[in-house]
């Protein structure tokens, strides 16, 4: 064998150059600064989830600040936010949770902390994760109240009526069963035994869910199955029926169907599960030593999962994504380093973890959140690499609102906000430098911001972990969402070039149609009522089931109204519930709007309709109320705009006003349709 | 200078003691909480079966120690604890 000589040490390299050339495709050169620049770190690995690494280190006085919480004199509830909203370890978050409920027994209010009820039924020591519930939910603005089932009790407290569980009222019930309380015993090889275990398991959740339904009127959370990760026949397990394995397969496909066929939600525990890996989520020793379902390194995550999927149900998920660009978007500093200079190609390593940043934004786009951007950029050099870039994958008309100048970005994002007729707390800003990360933060505790390592490597998989947009359902009008937003950004901006109000509403060539509810906008009328905050009369939350039975009533008029404008479809962007309440009276029990059509005499179309089918109905007043909330300030004096008067108000801002159905309102800059002619003409 | 004989590997019970009671004060939520070998779940408010498995779960990420059921159900009081926890670091 030759030695290493210098000459031959290089024809050594050469050979294996196709090797070293295969695993860095981007070349040896590029490698080693690469390496020193990032060092691989673990935070896009499980720790990642497991740590909520998305989440601002905890301040140093976490726990005394806990302490002082019940001492704090005002505005407990936005301080409790804050401290939840870092990334808190089981005992921080239980920590937190104690003392939130101390301050609920004080008696104090949590506002703005919205109030949910959950109840928790399963197998297993569940007691344990309630404080940390408690106090996650706080990270996604709900004042929680947990209400246990008994120990292994799941049937009792779903079947019967006077279950502690269900006299509390819960507003949803998680079912939170495992494979062992699902008695999901293996039969390998025996598909008929398989089947059958598969059925009786699907069976008792169903049992559970539909008691659960009849006595307390409670939206259920369903979860899959973490399989176990003890195999018995190797690969096989997955391919034979009956194994522990495709018992747990096959059980997580039927709930996600039942899911899909009903108004009840989905915890993919097992999807949870997976991220972080089975091995460390099935803790044998714990559910030994205490029966923990599964190990509890990992219920910050879980509580995070459910706390997601109950700020989903009241429309508390983000719609908005705002991108930094430089170092964001794209590597480098398109002012400095210009067009050529930045890095964004496939096949260069930084370049790629961009792109993944474009990619997902883009799906995220797809799916209706809505893409705007800040940066401190002069705007036509900012916009240079979205026009002429090759390798940009976002455009410039992917962008709903683009803010590049020199302006701070708090200042930009509320322009944004103010644009795009939405709620700051609607916002999620990425950044890759701290300082602006933590002006945001402070200037506007509403937007969510995630943290991001110093490696563009896991911009994209921190993003996605965060869980921002969580949904619990996906509509045609979730997919045209992004576009509306834009148009309407458009409108706006029309809008700042007509000067003239009447002549602009009409340029906009509107038509306004109304129908009763049915079952096809069931799902989007369900949703507004839910999650419709500012433009909400009466803020009254009603369940899919409850709107399916309105559908069928005589007495009660309901209407949805969809707004067509040259831009495109609103989508459905009112919904109305009157209820007779004395004879002769209707009382508007619910009036809503999206926000994003104010200014545009929608509000006059509706009443006009309300006032014409009242008429036909042989109603002669229409009583309208205001209720109050920490959001429905705009529309206090919404019903004294429209001509009605005012016949009562109550010490807490609430008040009762009555309007004459003879009265006749103006002419409207827009067309009206309507969807099912109730009206016979007379 | 500290001395690395073979002796300083394991912990010494006061160590532990101070440790251990940095544990219980965190999980109790209890800033004035002081340990002695004979405390039992009687001498301490909210001790209670949810409370104990908090905090077997404290003490063992505390210590980087595992503890299996039949160790933790044999416990007569904290000095017993004490001794197991010093077995095993």
């Amino acid at each position: 064998m030759a030695k290493n000589t210098p000459s031959n040490c290089r024809i050594i390299f050469e050979q294996h150059a196709y090797i070293i050339g295969w695993i860095f495709p981007h070349g040896c050169g590029s490698f080693a600064p690469f390496a020193a620049k990032h060092e691989l770190r673990s935070t896009v690995s499980a720790e990642l989830y497991r740590e909520l690494s998305w989440l601002p280190r905890p301040p140093d006085d976490f726990a005394t600040s806990c302490k002082q919480l019940t001492k704090t004199e005002s505005e407990v509830g936005k301080q409790i936010r804050f401290l939840a909203t870092h990334a808190l370890d089981e005992r921080q978050l239980s920590r937190l949770g104690r003392a939130i409920a101390i301050v609920r027994e004080q008696g104090r209010s949590l506002k703005p902390l919205v109030p949910f009820k959950l109840g928790l039924v399963g197998n297993g020591t569940l007691d344990l994760m309630v404080p940390v519930l408690v106090a996650t939910a706080a990270r996604h603005g709900f004042a929680l109240e947990c209400v246990t089932g008994a120990y292994d009790q799941f049937l009792q407290d779903s079947l019967q009526p006077d279950s502690s569980l269900n006299t509390s009222r819960p507003d949803a019930v998680l079912i939170a069963l495992d494979h062992r309380g699902l008695a999901l015993q293996p039969s390998p090889g025996n598909e008929e035994i398989a089947a059958q275990t598969v059925d009786s398991a699907i069976g008792l959740v169903n049992t559970i869910r539909a008691g659960f339904a009849r006595n307390s009127n409670a939206v259920c959370i369903l979860q899959t199955l973490a399989a176990p990760p003890e195999g018995l026949f190797g690969s096989f397990d997955r391919a034979l029926k009956g194994t522990a394995r495709n018992l747990v397969d096959r059980f997580n496909q039927e709930v996600c169907q039942a899911v899909l066929q009903s108004t009840d939600l989905l915890l993919d525990v097992a999807g949870i599960a997976e991220t972080v890996g089975l091995a460390d989520w099935h803790s044998p020793a714990q559910w030994n030593l205490a029966k923990l379902p599964f190990s509890d390194d990992f219920v910050p995550l879980y509580a995070e999962h459910v706390c997601r999927i109950i700020g989903a149900l009241r429309g508390k998920s983000r719609r908005c994504l705002v991108l930094d660009l430089d170092n964001t978007v794209w590597g480098g500093v398109i002012g400095d380093d210009g067009l050529e200079g930045i890095q964004l190609a496939q096949g260069d390593a930084t370049g790629e973890a961009f792109l993944s940043v474009q990619q997902l934004a883009l799906a995220l786009r797809a799916r209706g959140v809505v893409l705007a951007v800040s940066s401190k950029n002069t705007d036509s050099i900012a916009r240079r690499p979205f026009k002429e870039h090759p390798d940009m994958l976002l455009r410039e008309d992917h962008i709903a609102v683009f803010q590049a100048n020199w302006d701070d970005k708090a200042t930009n994002i509320r322009a944004i906000a103010k644009e795009l007729s939405l709620g700051l707390d609607s916002f999620v800003f990425l950044d890759d430098n701290p300082v602006e990360r933590g002006l945001i933060r402070r200037e506007i505790p509403e937007v969510a911001v995630p943290e991001l390592d110093s490696d563009p490597a896991g911009y994209a998989r921190t993003l996605a972990a965060a869980g921002y947009f969580e949904a619990i359902g996906f509509s045609d009008e979730d997919r045209a969402r992004a576009d509306m937003y834009q148009a309407n950004a458009r409108r706006l901006s029309l809008q700042g070039q007509t000067s003239d109000l009447p002549s602009y509403l009409r340029s906009l060539e509107m038509r306004i149609v109304f129908g009763a509810f049915d079952p096809t906008t069931r799902s989007r009328v369900t949703q507004l009522i839910n999650k419709s905050n500012q433009f909400n009369l009466t803020t009254r939350r009603y369940t899919e089931a409850q709107i399916e039975q309105l559908e069928g009533s005589d007495d009660v008029m309901t209407l949805h109204v969809r707004l067509f404008d040259k831009f495109g479809d609103n989508g459905i962007i009112c919904v109305i519930i009157c209820r007779p309440s004395r004879p002769g009276t209707w009382t508007i029990d619910t009036w809503l709007m999206s926000c994003r059509v104010l200014g545009r005499c929608v509000e006059q179309a509706v009443l006009s309709e309300i006032l014409n089918r009242a008429r036909a109905a042989g109603i002669s007043t229409l009583e309208g109320r205001y209720i109050p909330t920490e959001r429905n300030e705009m529309v206090r004096e919404h019903y004294g705009k429209l001509g009605f008067t005012r016949v009562e108000e109550g010490p807490d801002g609430s008040s009762r006003w009555e309007l004459s159905t003879d009265t006749e309102l103006g002419d409207l800059p827009m067309t009206v349709e309507r969807e099912q002619p109730q009206l016979q003409p007379a | 200078m500290r001395q690395s004989t073979g002796k300083d590997m394991m912990m010494d019970q006061a160590q532990i003691y101070t440790q251990l009671t940095s544990v219980f004060r965190d999980v109790f939520d209890e800033d004035d909480l002081a340990l002695k070998p004979q405390t039992t779940a009687d001498d301490v408010d909210g001790w209670d079966s949810l409370t104990h498995i908090r905090l077997v779960l404290a003490v063992s990420k505390a210590f980087g120690v595992k503890f299996s059921a039949s160790e933790i159900g044999s416990l007569k009081n904290v000095g017993e604890f004490v001794d197991l926890i010093q077995k095993k670091t």
